[in-house]
């Protein structure tokens, strides 16, 4: 029988969408059952609750847990996964991505990162080289604890249909003092979240200044969309680099991706290959990304962004 | 206090320019005659090392390498660039990360640093795991995704690029901090550094020297090409383009 620790991302009050993915992920494990802990409050342990196919949900309240550093939940992590989990896994979001490496090596166990399929219990495939290759992993027999990323943009989200137990515990580990957080400054919260997003609206450098990365805001404002942008578009300084879509960036999978004035770099690819539709607009009809895209059209940006923004908004 | 020392870690990667597929029996991937170069997160966290040297407020930048022989060439480029000294671990077969973490680790005990700079990810495995390993194994502060480094005394002020937006940490030193695309852009080599750099000291050694045995705790099963996504249609104008999204029901 397998046990499998999901570690709940969260911002005090809502669970992140990250996590039913991770439920998603988890109970294609065989033989498994599927736990989620959420290191906060109540209210975010009744929202894991309703998650379908977990079983139970810990809730740990400390008020140590309020900023949620990675160095002070790893060790409450580690904890609890000696208790008889054979699995723990976490959002290959900025949040996963800190955290399970340093709950891995409390437990001395290796970490798989950003699976995006399970072929068994101990077998795994990932992305690897900016997703140019696709490895497949296995974990040997004689390591009692696997720890993981899941890759969010491969699983769906379960359904909220569910009704584990929920159980509050509290952990008595020593927790570090080291590290303390200052501030957090939020990005602009007008627009929809560009990990949840059904439509995406993406700049690349051909967009040319950040005055000019305004007709992008534009043409995702008349869609209700959120905004995406290239490595090369941030690089630049067109958009802040938590709009960055690629293989440094956010790896998403929208019902609708349009990429404007962008190549079509590997890097950025593997940031998108999940998306159901890919719309290309760009002025080099050889540009790599009209290989990928399954509408494309060929132009300049500059007259097409403004045509489209007013169609749209004349409708 | 300044800090003494900072540990800057240097892998050798394919190139990012190079595009890499797998083999086509799946055991691997074609990497042979291809370009290498230093990891380009690596190449940052050794620029801010060497700003932070450059402001006084460091002594010492060192820069250490886990690889092959042949990884001594990223080394020198990192001893050109202006770090002080290099230190290969030498490895026939790459490390996983857990292990590389335990010779940072050993390392540390070594050389005292008071601060420890890595690239948030290496570009060819995509772990983005061996900062925060070490960090715990060492149990102390990590500050992963850094586009700010601010050295006050023995608290750092780190600014992190988390998915929400920036978030920013104290932490204490020593600390390990990950770095991420956005914090600087590192220096071009010039040729009389080149040149100088040859004199540095690089020193190798075994992973028996450092007392560690590496274990293997997952192995590779296959190496296979991602699916590749159909080829769609080029639409003749806007109106068309608009039309046909209309009509799938996207917009």
């Amino acid at each position: 029988m397998n046990r499998i620790l999901i570690v709940a991302e969260h911002d005090g009050s809502h669970l992140n969408a990250a996590t039913a993915k991770c439920v998603s992920c988890a109970v294609q494990v065989p033989d498994a059952q599927v736990d989620v802990v959420v290191l906060g409050s109540a209210a975010v342990a009744a929202q894991a609750a309703t998650l379908a196919g977990v079983a139970q949900v810990v809730q740990v309240a400390n008020p140590a847990n309020d900023s949620q550093l990675a160095a002070v939940l790893a060790p409450q992590i580690a904890a609890l996964v000696r208790e008889g989990y054979t699995h723990v896994f976490g959002p290959s979001t900025t949040f996963g991505k800190d955290l399970m490496p340093r709950v891995a090596a409390l437990l001395d166990a290796p970490q798989l990162s950003d699976i995006m399929a399970v072929e068994s219990d101990r077998r795994f495939r990932r992305p690897i080289y900016a997703g140019n290759v696709v490895l497949i992993v296995e974990v040997e027999a004689d390591q009692p604890v696997i720890v993981a990323t899941v890759r969010t943009a491969s699983f769906g989200e379960v359904t909220r249909d569910g009704s584990a137990t929920v159980l509050v515990r509290t952990l008595q580990v020593a927790l570090p003092s080291h590290t303390r957080f200052v501030s957090m400054t939020q990005a602009n919260t007008d627009r929809p979240d560009l990990q949840t997003a059904a439509t995406v609206v993406s700049g690349g450098r051909a967009l040319g200044s950040a005055d000019q990365f305004k007709l992008i805001e534009q043409l995702a404002a008349t869609l209700g969309a959120a905004v995406g942008a290239s490595r090369a578009a941030v690089d630049a300084g067109y958009a802040p680099n938590e709009l960055q879509v690629g293989q440094t960036g956010k790896i998403i999978s929208p019902q609708l991706y349009i990429a404007v004035g962008i190549s079509g770099a590997i890097q950025h690819m593997t940031g998108i290959k999940d998306a159901k539709t890919i719309v290309a607009i760009n002025k080099d009809a050889d540009a790599p990304i009209f290989e990928s895209a399954d509408l494309g059209l060929v132009g300049d940006l500059f007259s097409i962004l403004p045509e489209l923004t007013q169609r749209l908004s004349s409708r | 206090m300044a800090i003494n020392r900072i540990l800057v870690g240097i892998k050798r990667v394919v190139d990012y320019n190079v595009r890499v597929r797998p083999k086509a029996d799946g055991s691997g991937v074609m990497t042979e005659g291809a370009k290498m170069s230093i990891n380009p997160f690596d190449e940052i966290a050794l620029e801010e090392a060497l700003r932070i040297k450059e402001r006084g407020q460091a002594t010492e930048v060192i820069v250490v390498g886990i690889g092959p022989s042949d990884a001594q060439a990223q080394l020198r480029t990192a001893l050109a660039m202006g770090a002080d000294r290099a230190v290969l671990v030498q490895v026939d077969v790459p490390l996983e990360p857990l292990d590389g973490a335990r010779v940072f680790h050993q390392l540390i005990v070594r050389e005292q640093p008071h601060l420890v700079m890595l690239g948030k990810q290496a570009i060819d495995d995509d772990n983005n795991q061996t900062g925060q390993m070490l960090a715990a194994l060492w149990n102390r502060p990590q500050a992963t995704f850094a586009s700010k480094v601010e050295i006050n005394g023995e608290v750092v002020r780190v600014t992190r690029e988390v998915d929400a937006g920036l978030q920013t940490l104290d932490v204490d030193l020593p600390a390990v901090i990950t770095v991420d695309l956005r914090l600087n852009e590192p220096r071009y080599v010039k040729l009389p550094d080149i040149m100088k750099a040859k004199k540095k000291p690089l020193d190798v050694l075994t992973l028996e020297a450092l007392g560690i045995t590496p274990r293997q705790r997952m192995h590779a099963v296959r190496y296979d090409a991602p699916t590749p996504r159909q080829k769609g249609v080029l639409a003749p104008d806007v109106a068309t383009l608009l039309a046909e999204l209309t009509n799938r029901g996207l917009v």
